[in-house]
């Protein structure tokens, strides 16, 4: 063995993006793939990256492998940009590529990495949304074999997802699936949207940003390519509904931050503040909140500089 | 009330950092830091495991991922892992030759006698296991002559450099099938999904990186009963393998250097040939970066299970290569059990609304939900 080999201290300094070059092509040769077939899982060799799978692996690839010095980066978890994982992830492009602005404004961000939410303000066209993916398979749920699943989506064979709806109708009265809705992408591909509500599956139909899905533990990168139909799985007499955030006397609950009524609610208990039943709500995306709370703030100073004039 | 959503994320990552690397050095009036010569040596096992899992030779950089992991042999292979999705991948290694393998130790459960003979080496296995209290406040100049003494008993240019394989034994006797040539390259998992059915190259690649618990975990189920491949150790060797690659001007192979690495091949169940020849032993076959005998042990195993599997249907969990290969990474699995430690409050939120929704349902209905009698 040669034991005079010694560490060089450079070791560490890392090439921008952090992937070697081979590596990104690979994602990007990869992500126009999945554009071209919407909806198909692409398989291809995800790399590790120095967080854990099922952290981000998936979505931090292809925005590794999509980001340049010209963009401008925004990273939420939860809806938030403070999240803790959203932190890390933000701090390592920045570390990795120098020159990357970050935002937490959803209008000024050109690629928006998130984690189990849609930001409440629509995106445009000059966007890219990357979700991440812990299951890229929706019909996980009824079949465990990867390569049966395979064959079921080439053929389009989506009657067992359908038949676990039914049965959930039959023994509930409902359909029990929450979040990670089975979505129909161009009218053949049912997807796992990844862990976002049903409140956020609506703003993948026709989108106007191009949203790329992508899971690193399992190795699959898809898309849902902007303009393009996404119809959650649902009968001709019992229709999709997303989340109700009505009270018990059926009105829409608010926001106790910023007042909005038209944003996906997190729930808090809260003794002190609470409504009757001990809870209290406050939007889930926070730059969305806080642009509400601004717009407020603007609005009530400016009669004040009027009435000053 | 303020905004109570997960702020000030920030300050909590760079406070848990601190906390971790206080853990480390909370001794410091008492200990030393440790030398990454001292675990390359003297946990020379915990490093073989990390450059197995990793699926990096680089026994330096492990010492250093042990280090500074505390131990911890997942997080430790994870990080060579990352380390490695940094470098370009220059060239494919063409196949190498284990028969010239610089043998530390070799034995065979199949035979009394291997040509070239049983070497034990180093092992644990016949070692009892009670604590030696010697070790407790060794003596540096006392731990320094244990190798001394070892070299200067050792008899010098007794052993060859490197023995025959015992297969090669058994293939002249005809117990085992001719060695057919493999047509194409081998399937590289670091730069192709698995996609099944997948060839048996790439569950090799698969299993040699694979976390050593987990093979073991999905090995030992064959070896308890769900399954039967029954197996016999011909060949198990330890030692360092010339890494021969060829040379950038001329094409030729040369040494560029050796790693160490565990090798086991089993024998197991005959079955008949294909075009109706004479049945013979069936074979599985296990190799691993480092010293780590119970992985090589567990992926020969498998290998075998596999292979029948991918032959008739997978009968076991341990046959089918979807269940196998697709569970056994330390790095894939320790990744996603962690991950649940993330906030999950959206889809919580969401999970709410659905059984509230139900539970309304079915008091409005004054229907008693029955439990699932099914």
């Amino acid at each position: 063995m040669n034991t005079t080999y010694e560490l060089p201290l450079d070791e560490a300094g890392y090439a921008f993006g952090f992937m070697d070059e081979y590596a990104k092509k690979e994602v990007r040769r990869t992500i126009l793939k999945a554009i071209c077939i919407p909806g198909y899982q692409t398989p291809y060799a995800s790399r590790e990256m120095p967080m854990g799978r099922g952290f981000g692996t998936g979505g931090l690839q292809l925005t590794l492998s999509l980001i340049g010095s010209d963009d401008t980066l925004k990273v939420i978890d939860q809806g938030a940009d403070d999240s803790v994982n959203a932190v890390n992830l933000r701090q390592f492009v920045q570390m990795t590529c120098p020159g990357v602005d970050v935002t937490e404004k959803t209008e000024e961000a050109t690629l928006i990495q998130s984690r189990h939410r849609i930001p409440e303000k629509p995106l445009t066209e000059a966007q890219i949304l990357v979700l991440q993916v812990p299951y890229p398979d929706a019909l996980v749920v009824v079949e465990a074999s990867e390569a049966r699943r395979k064959t079921m989506h080439g053929e389009a064979d989506y009657s067992r997802l359908l038949v676990k709806l039914y049965e959930d109708l039959v023994k509930f009265d409902e359909i029990t699936i929450s979040h990670r809705y089975p979505t129909r992408v161009h009218g053949h591909y049912i997807i796992d949207p990844s862990p976002i509500p049903r409140w956020d599956v609506p703003k993948l139909h026709q989108s106007k940003a191009l949203i790329l899905l992508g899971a690193g533990r399992e190795k699959k990168i898809y898309a849902v390519p902007p303009y393009t139909i996404a119809e959650p799985l649902a009968f001709e007499d019992v229709v999709f509904r997303v989340e109700d955030f009505r009270d018990a006397s059926g009105n829409r609950r608010t926001c106790s931050r910023c007042g909005a009524s038209n944003s996906f609610l997190d729930e808090f208990s809260d003794e002190a503040d609470g409504e009757a039943d001990g809870k209290i709500y406050q939007c889930s995306d926070s730059a969305y909140c806080d642009e509400q709370l601004a717009r407020q703030a603007s609005a009530y100073q400016k009669p004040k500089t009027e009435e000053a004039a | 009330m303020g905004y109570v959503a997960i702020k000030g994320g920030k300050a909590a990552i760079e406070g848990a950092a601190a906390a971790t690397d206080y853990l480390r050095a909370c001794n410091s009036e008492r200990e030393a830091p440790l030398a990454l010569g001292a675990i390359e040596g003297q946990l020379r096992l915990l490093v073989s495991r990390a450059v197995s899992e990793g699926g990096l030779y680089h026994p330096k950089l492990a010492a250093l991922a042990i280090k500074q992991f505390q131990g911890d042999t997942l997080e430790a292979a994870f990080a060579l892992r990352a380390y490695r999705s940094t470098k370009p991948r220059l060239l494919e290694t063409p196949p190498q030759n284990t028969a010239k393998m610089r043998v530390i130790r070799r034995i065979s459960s199949a035979f009394k006698d291997i040509p070239g003979g049983q070497m034990l080496g180093p092992t644990y296995d016949y070692a009892l296991r009670l604590l030696n209290l010697g070790l407790v406040n060794e003596d540096p100049g006392v731990f320094r002559a244990i190798a001394r003494r070892f070299l200067d008993d050792a008899p010098e240019n007794e052993l060859p450099d490197s023995f025959p394989k015992v297969l090669d034994a058994l293939r002249a006797e005809g117990l085992l099938p001719a060695l057919k040539p493999v047509a194409g390259t081998s399937f590289d998992v670091t730069r192709q999904s698995l996609i099944f059915p997948v060839p048996r190259s790439a569950a090799l690649a698969t299993m040699a990186r694979a976390e050593t618990g987990s093979l073991l975990a999905i090995a030992y189920s064959n070896m308890r009963g769900y399954g039967d491949v029954h197996p016999t150790i011909a060949e198990l060797r330890v030692g360092y393998v010339p890494v021969m690659l060829p040379h950038p001007v001329t094409g030729e192979p040369m040494e560029a250097g050796e790693a160490l690495m565990t090798e086991c091949e089993v024998v197991a169940m005959f079955e008949g040939d294909d075009q109706g020849g004479k049945p013979a032993f069936t074979l599985g076959y296990g190799a691993c970066f480092g010293h780590n005998e119970v992985k090589a042990i567990s992926m020969a195993i498998l290998d075998r299970a596999l292979q029948k599997g991918m032959k008739d249907g997978a009968t076991n969990p341990s046959e089918d290569p979807e269940f196998v290969l697709l569970h056994v990474d330390g790095v894939d699995s320790m990744g996603f059990a962690s991950h649940y430690k993330m906030p999950h409050y959206v889809t919580f939120q969401s999970d709410m609304d659905r059984l509230r929704n139900t539970q309304a349902k079915a008091q409005q209905k004054d229907i008693p939900q029955k439990k699932d009698t099914a």
